[in-house]
Order: structure tokens, then sequence, then C-alpha cells
């Protein structure tokens, strides 16, 4: 009985229940548009090692490289308690953003090229063959086939950006964690926290039965 | 613009190179508006790479010079105009298999030559009667057999209206039954005046269709005749070895 009153009691969690709903919308808030801006990010970066001078090339492999090692909370901090004293003042929104994408993007640059990777030889020469130019062999023909394969790992790419948004409540960014976290020193009981926690299941639990069955079906057999 | 019988593809001292493994030695090699031309010879002899330097698919060394109705076939802005001329058909086919048959064939029209998507329908579905494919337009590649892929491959050559047309080992990755039916479109398409440069192992179609037969091994260009010269009255000792063996089996 005490251990209810303590982890699920009911009457907290009803009045936490609002603040942790507007704690869920900044969370997709930061996650959606770091989600996107990583993907295109991303993309970029695949196809510009693809057909960019050798020192871009370069430079595109380092930077993939580099977010790829450096850990989130890291570089989270960094942009936010280091970068002001340069002159660059990003809010906890924008710097959470702007970690998450960074980091998002290094990952899916390395998810596109393996896709573009997968392509056979033939689907490049039969565009050449046929005069396309690279922007429409990468549009027309390569990008369509190339993503269909890569689904999956992004998918993956994507709940791992969502979960990683808790990491913004450190720069007092108002998202579900934190939001849950304040709850709970409010009303002096931690069920805000498993509120919050089982919010996160909620939310990711479908995304990752999704990849699980998108990549059944995958590897079922592509003909 | 080159009249027919003026010389169309122009290849002086093509020589290419794997690392220092040398695959062709040396080819000049002079083919005409309106020829067609079947290059046969053993695997590894460097047929295909031959044609493939046509348009650039393979580079090559850079004293070599190889034009294409007077352009000269080099990397760069040249390079699309070459290649707009010359149709490609390759051994495996290399239809995009996310698109319908109709849509592989409209493809380069709309996008090179910025042809509308109504004419380019109307030319792609044309193009299917002629190939004998024309109840297949709206199925994907994968569903169709080897031989019906080949066939809209060659069509969606010819969708971009090319005055070459290069064909590399067209029916080597096909079942035995299905070599006729492009054999037989192949056929027709050099009776159209459209110069053509073939690498085949079909000795019978070469020796039927082309003006103009050329043997090569180990990289070079070993003799070049009319199909009856060739095949006949062979120069050229390692050609009669290589007929001997392949017509006598």
């Amino acid at each position: 009985m005490n251990l209810i009153n303590t982890f699920f009691n009911i009457d907290v969690l009803i009045d936490s229940l609002p603040q942790l709903l507007w704690g869920l919308v900044v969370t997709l808030q930061i996650g959606i548009t770091s989600i996107i801006c990583g993907l295109a990010g991303g993309l970029l970066l695949a196809v510009s090692r693809l057909y960019a001078p050798r020192v871009i090339k370069l430079l595109i492999h380092g930077y993939v490289d580099i977010f790829r090692s450096i850990p989130l909370l890291v570089l989270l901090i960094v942009v936010y308690y280091a970068l002001p004293f340069v002159g660059i003042l990003l809010s906890p929104f924008l710097s959470a953003v702007t970690a998450l994408s960074l980091v998002s993007a290094a990952y899916s640059a390395e998810i596109f090229r393996a896709g573009i990777e997968a392509i056979p030889r033939g689907q490049f020469e039969a565009s050449s063959a046929l005069g396309l130019s690279n922007k429409h062999t990468m549009i027309d023909v390569i990008l369509p086939q190339a993503i269909r394969i890569v689904i999956p790992p992004l998918t993956n790419n994507c709940i791992n950006v969502l979960k990683d948004t808790a990491l913004a409540s450190v720069v007092a960014m108002p998202d579900l964690l934190k939001q849950a976290t304040q709850a709970q020193a409010l009303a002096a009981n931690p069920t805000p926290l498993i509120g919050a926690a089982i919010i996160y299941v909620l939310l990711l639990w479908p995304m990752v039965a999704t990849v699980a069955r998108l990549e059944k079906h995958y590897s079922r057999g592509r003909s | 613009m080159s009249q027919p019988g003026q010389t169309f593809i122009s290849i002086r001292n093509l020589n290419k190179s794997y690392g220092t493994f040398q695959v062709l030695h040396g080819i000049d090699l002079d083919i005409d508006e309106g020829e067609v031309v079947c290059v046969i010879g053993p695997s590894g002899s460097g047929k295909s790479t031959l044609i493939r330097c046509v348009n650039h698919l393979e580079a090559f060394a850079s004293k070599s010079v190889i034009s294409v109705d007077g352009i000269r076939v080099e990397p760069g802005d040249a390079l699309a105009k070459v290649r707009a001329e010359v149709g490609m058909v390759f051994q495996s086919f290399n239809l995009f298999p996310h698109m319908t048959v109709l849509k592989n064939v409209m493809l380069a029209p709309m996008r090179v030559r910025k042809t509308d998507r109504v004419e380019a329908e109307r030319k792609a579905r044309e193009l299917l009667v002629r190939v004998g494919i024309s109840e297949q337009a709206e199925k994907y590649p994968g569903q169709l057999s080897g031989g019906q892929q080949q066939r809209v491959a060659i069509a969606r050559a010819l969708a971009m209206e090319p005055r070459v047309l290069l064909f590399d080992e067209p029916t080597s990755s096909l079942d035995p039954e299905m070599v006729g039916e492009v054999l037989d479109v192949m056929r027709k398409l050099a009776g159209t005046g459209v110069t053509m440069v073939i690498v085949t192992h079909e000795m019978g179609f070469a020796r039927q269709v082309a003006d103009r037969v050329i043997f090569m091994d180990s990289g070079r260009l070993v003799e070049a005749g009319t199909p009856s010269e060739i095949f006949d009255t062979p120069k050229e000792e390692r050609t009669r070895s290589f007929l001997r063996a392949v017509l006598n089996h």
C-alpha cells in the first residue's frame, strides 16, 4: 500500500498530468525539429561526400567521425555553456536542437551512404549512359531505391533522437523529463517521474515495433 | 553533322590500364554513320571495355582520343552531349527497378531532352510496341522475363533517339530461349540506319547483320573485315583458332 502511494499515487499523477503533457509537447517539438534537420543534413552530407572535391570529402569524413565520437551530453553542454564565451548565445531550445541535429546528421549521413553504396553500379552506369545529370541520377534513380533500403536504420536513428531529447533538461529546457522532476519536487513524490517514464514508453514503443516489422519485411526478400 | 558513310566514331591510339594491367593496347578504329559493327573475341579481350570507353563509362589514357560526331569524348560539359547521342544496352539490363516499364522509357527524354510528359509517354508507348512489349507498360522490371527486360532496355535507349547504339553482350545473361526475341529486335534496328556497335558471342547473328566484324584478343584489335572475310577467310592465326573453338562445338 505504501509502495503504491509512493510510486503510483493517482492524485499526484492527476495533478501533474497537465504539466507532463506540456513537457511532452516540448519534447516532441525538440525531437521533430532535430529529426528533420538531422535527416536533411545527413542526406546533404552523404550526397556531397559522393560528388564533392577531395578536400570537402575529407572534411565531411572528419565531421561524421567527430560527431559520432562526442557524447551528446558533452556536446549539449559545450553548445549551451561554452559557446556564449565566443558570443554565440543560443536559447535552450536552439541549443538542444543544434546538438541533437549535429549528431543525428552524422549518423544519418553514414546510413544514407550505406544505402547509396548498396545500389548496384549498373544503376549509375545506366543513368550516365542515358545522359542524366548527377542531380537527376540521384533524385530519380539512386535515392528512391537507397532510401527504401535504409528506412529501418533511419527510423532507429529517429527513435534515438527522440530519446536523447531528455538530455535537454540539463539546459533548463522544460521538456517531459524536466517537467517531471519539477512536479516531483513540488509534490514531494516520485509518481510524476514514473508517469514521464510511461509516456516515453507509450510514445516510442510503437516506433520500436514498427522498426522490427520493417526489418522483418525487408529481410524477407527484395526482388 | 556527318552523312551516312562518313566517319562517325573515331578512336585513335586507345590505351587503357587497370593499375599495371593494360587492357587496351593502342586501338585505332573508325566507325561510319549507319554502320553495324560486331566486336567478337574471347572473354577478357577488352571488347566490352572498348565500347564502354566510347561513352566514357570507362576513363582511358589521356593521350588517347575518341570523338563521336566530331565531339571529343572527355570529362566535362561535352560529355553530356555525347551521351545524349550514344545509347547503350547492358548485359545485365540495368533497368530502374522502382519504376514501371513505361517510366523507365520516359525518364531520360523528360530529364535530358526536356520533352513534356504527354509527348514522352506517346513516344514511349510507340517504342514499346516496336520492341513487342506494349502490354507490359505498367509492370515493373522485376515482373518481366530477361528477354522482355532487355527489350525494355533497348526501348529505353531508343527513347533518346540516339545516333549510335552500343550493345554490351546484350544476350549473354539470357536464357537460351529468349536470345532470339532480343536478336530479332536488334536485327530490325540494324535495318533502320542507326549506327550500331555490338559486342557479342552470337556468331551467326554477327555474320548475318554486321557490315564489319572486328576480332579482338588480349586488348588488341587483331583483324577487321566484312563478315565473310572474318568468318570464311580469316588472315590471322589467332582469329582462326578462336573461330574454330567457338564454331565447332
